[in-house]
């Protein structure tokens, strides 16, 4: 036998951490083009196009603003409730998006996954990526606004050295929307009552995170718990380093961190394991 | 050395049939336990071979059982047989798309698979960004689209087109552009399904050309299904006859052809599509097909001088515009005709929800005597779509009684041809 010489073997199983990041690596170009599909694709055929990109933000706050502060009366911490609400929803819907697009992956793509072979996890990586970029174009909508605020209606800013955590904070919430995404999708593909309980317990998850209430407005025993929602640090810290209220601290960033590395690497475990059999029950 | 580049070894594919419930959950279990406890999976004892005219008394079905075969190198294998003998599910497993339950498949050298031309293009982007799109998908990188850029879009022909959405593009152009990417793949494998059936006479030729260059020019391995005896006569050396997912035949194609065309004379009247190891489609599913003549009266075979209705239903499960359409072959596997519902309303609107069928008249006196087989189709013509295509559904024979009042007339000797029309005939004094 010249076993030596084949390049590839097909069998039932695969490895639980054969990750095939080569294979993976060699595909790059198909990430960009998926990309580039999903931006170009989402406002195709409407006449305001690009536009949405601010007035779906604009318009949440808006109504943010009306229903939890002007009629429920919840506390901003001293900033004006528009930016308020608007870096929490920003954030959050970056954190939504991607979670629902990578949770979706062998539904949304089962067409092209029965036909032909390319590493499943490039899909999920492509919208995350995708979203990525849409959620860049809501920040800008997000720095005008504050703008707006401090230029004419002279509110005073407290930037400070944590801001130049921004990027780190994207990046675990991109892994984090990610991981979970790819754990949901791999869970859902048999049995779809799931995803029911997913499609409405994201929903329920912002009221849980720190989007339309500041953390200080917390009865202080419950506010341990709260924290425990990894998303949590990450928006109290992004506000913590533009207005300089809010709560900071390493150890539930850690946590988030730590949080993201184990959903990562058991999505990616679980995600490989299943997208070999999803075919058959899709 | 051995220029062995594929080996298949004892591959066998298991598919559950019926819903996913409680029992697949419990089942689900069962398999968990063995495997914990090192046992071999307990469904793989209760499936049965998959023989589809008999009702199953078990719900995992063997779609594949105990393949063996090997593939040198430049040679071009034909598979061959009947609907549901196993052939999508060996292509399937073959490029990666879903794994085997037991056994290997070695290879040697990339490989590339075609199980449809144009995966994955999307109406909104235009053809250049398909064109990299669906050549990223195939498993090119883009300096290998970049350098075969120009000879793909002459192939095409469609220059002019480029920077248009492929949704404004015409049928024909679109799969022009999804061929010609995929005929500039140079993987040292290929795996091509019956994507030829799609498309113009042209454009068949075209592909058959560019395959025949591929494995012959280049050296490079191809495996090749097919319905049509004829092609895979021409192109393919070797052949491997499969029948309820075993190997019954492998050899040299002449020999194989033969013994299939032997084997698969049974005539089919009625088809009820088992919509689990069908390949099940999102959006909609065939359910059944029928022959049966002008008064819905099922049957196989057909007095040449009588209309001949077929039927399908279909199940529509999303709301979406798609159209019925037919295919009719020989007994070789030549096409006789296409046609497609296009005067429906439903080239326009969408489907409502829930069961619907199609009915379709062939007029009396157009085919000749003879065997032929008839497969269905759910499509959208813009961009091309096919949702649903099920080849050979049917098989029926027309025959002439020799009654004098079809296109023989009173002759009963020799009368060849695809198609027998009665014609009128004008005679009259010439000057």
């Amino acid at each position: 036998m010249n076993e030596e010489k084949w390049t590839e073997e097909i069998t039932p199983k695969r490895g639980i951490f054969d990750f095939k990041l080569k294979e993976l690596w060699r595909y790059r170009d198909l990430v960009w083009m998926f990309v580039r599909r999903d931006i170009v694709s989402m406002y195709k055929q409407t006449v305001l196009g690009p536009l949405w990109f601010f007035i779906s933000p604009l318009m949440t706050v808006i109504m943010f603003t009306f229903v939890f502060n002007t009629i429920a009366g919840i506390k901003t911490d001293g900033i004006p409730a528009p930016i308020f609400y608007l870096t929490g929803t920003t954030l959050w819907n970056y954190f939504q998006q991607s979670f629902t697009s990578s949770s979706s992956t062998f539904v949304n793509n089962a067409g092209i996954f029965g036909k032909v072979y390319f590493p499943r996890l490039i899909s999920p990586i492509a919208s995350t990526i995708a979203n990525l970029i849409k959620f860049f174009i809501q920040i800008i909508v997000l720095i005008a606004l504050v703008l707006y605020y401090v230029f004419i209606e002279g509110y005073q800013l407290h930037l400070n050295l944590s801001l130049l955590l921004f990027p780190m904070l994207i990046v675990i919430m991109a892994g984090i929307a990610f991981g979970v995404g790819i754990i949901t999708a791999a869970l859902t593909t048999k049995y779809r009552d799931l995803q029911m309980f997913i499609g409405f317990g994201v929903s329920l998850l912002m009221y849980a995170t720190p989007v339309i209430y500041p953390i200080s407005q917390v009865p202080p025993k419950f506010q341990f718990y709260l924290m425990l929602n990894p998303i949590a640090p990450i928006i109290e810290t992004f506000r913590y380093s533009v207005f300089g209220i809010g709560s900071f601290s390493w150890l539930y960033l850690a946590y988030s961190a730590a949080f993201m590395i184990v959903v990562l690497f058991l999505g990616t475990v679980v995600f490989n394991q299943v997208e070999k059999k999803f075919m058959d029950t899709v | 050395m051995n220029n062995v580049v594929i080996k298949v070894e004892d591959i066998s594919k298991l598919y559950r049939l019926g819903n996913v419930n409680v029992s697949t959950l419990k089942d689900d279990f069962e398999i968990f336990r063995h495997k914990l406890l090192g046992k071999e999976n307990p469904t793989f004892k209760l499936a049965e071979n998959n023989e589809r005219s008999q009702k199953s008394t078990s719900n995992y079905v063997w779609a594949l059982k105990d393949i063996n075969f090997e593939v040198e190198k430049g040679e071009v294998l034909g598979i061959i047989g009947k609907n549901g003998a196993g052939k999508s599910t060996l292509l399937k497993i073959l490029s990666k798309v879903t794994s085997p339950s037991t056994g290997s498949i070695k290879i040697k050298g990339r490989i590339a698979s075609l199980l449809e031309v144009g995966t994955g293009f999307h109406p909104e982007l235009t053809g250049k960004e398909n064109m990299y799109l669906n050549g990223h998908i195939l498993g090119m990188t883009k300096k290998e689209i970049d350098r075969k850029f120009d000879e793909i879009v002459d192939f095409a022909g469609i220059e002019r087109y480029l920077d248009t959405p492929v949704k404004r593009y015409s049928s024909g152009m679109y799969v022009r552009l999804a061929f010609a990417v995929a005929a500039h793949l140079e993987p040292e494998i290929l795996i091509v399904d019956e994507v030829l059936a799609v498309g113009d006479i042209e454009f068949q030729k075209k592909a058959i050309g560019k395959m025949q260059e591929v494995s012959k020019g280049d050296g490079r391995t191809v495996i090749f299904v097919s319905h049509s005896m004829d092609t895979i006569e021409r192109l393919c050396n070797k052949s491997i006859l499969l029948s309820n997912g075993t190997v019954s035949n492998y050899g040299l194609t002449k020999n194989v052809i033969s013994d299939y065309l032997k084997t698969n004379n049974s005539l089919i009247a009625k088809v009820v599509f088992g919509t689990d190891v069908q390949p099940k489609h999102p959006i909609t599913n065939i359910l059944e097909a029928y022959i049966h003549d002008e008064n819905y009266v099922i049957s196989e075979t057909f007095d040449i001088t009588k209309k001949i209705g077929i039927s399908f239903k279909y199940v529509v499960y999303q709301e979406e515009q798609f159209i019925g359409g037919i295919d009719f072959y020989d007994e070789r596997g030549n096409v006789v005709f296409n046609s497609h519902d296009v005067s429906s309303i439903y080239n326009y609107e969408k489907h409502s929800l829930g069961k619907q069928q199609y009915t379709v008249w062939i007029p009396e006196n157009l085919l000749a005597e003879g065997v032929y087989s008839v497969g269905v189709a759910l499509l959208k013509q813009v961009p091309v779509l096919i949702y649903q295509h099920i080849q050979n559904a049917i098989k029926f024979k027309v025959i002439d009684y020799l009654r004098g009042d079809s296109a023989r007339g009173r002759y009963n000797g020799g009368f060849p041809g695809i198609v027998r029309p009665l014609l009128n005939w004008d005679q009259k004094r010439s000057n």
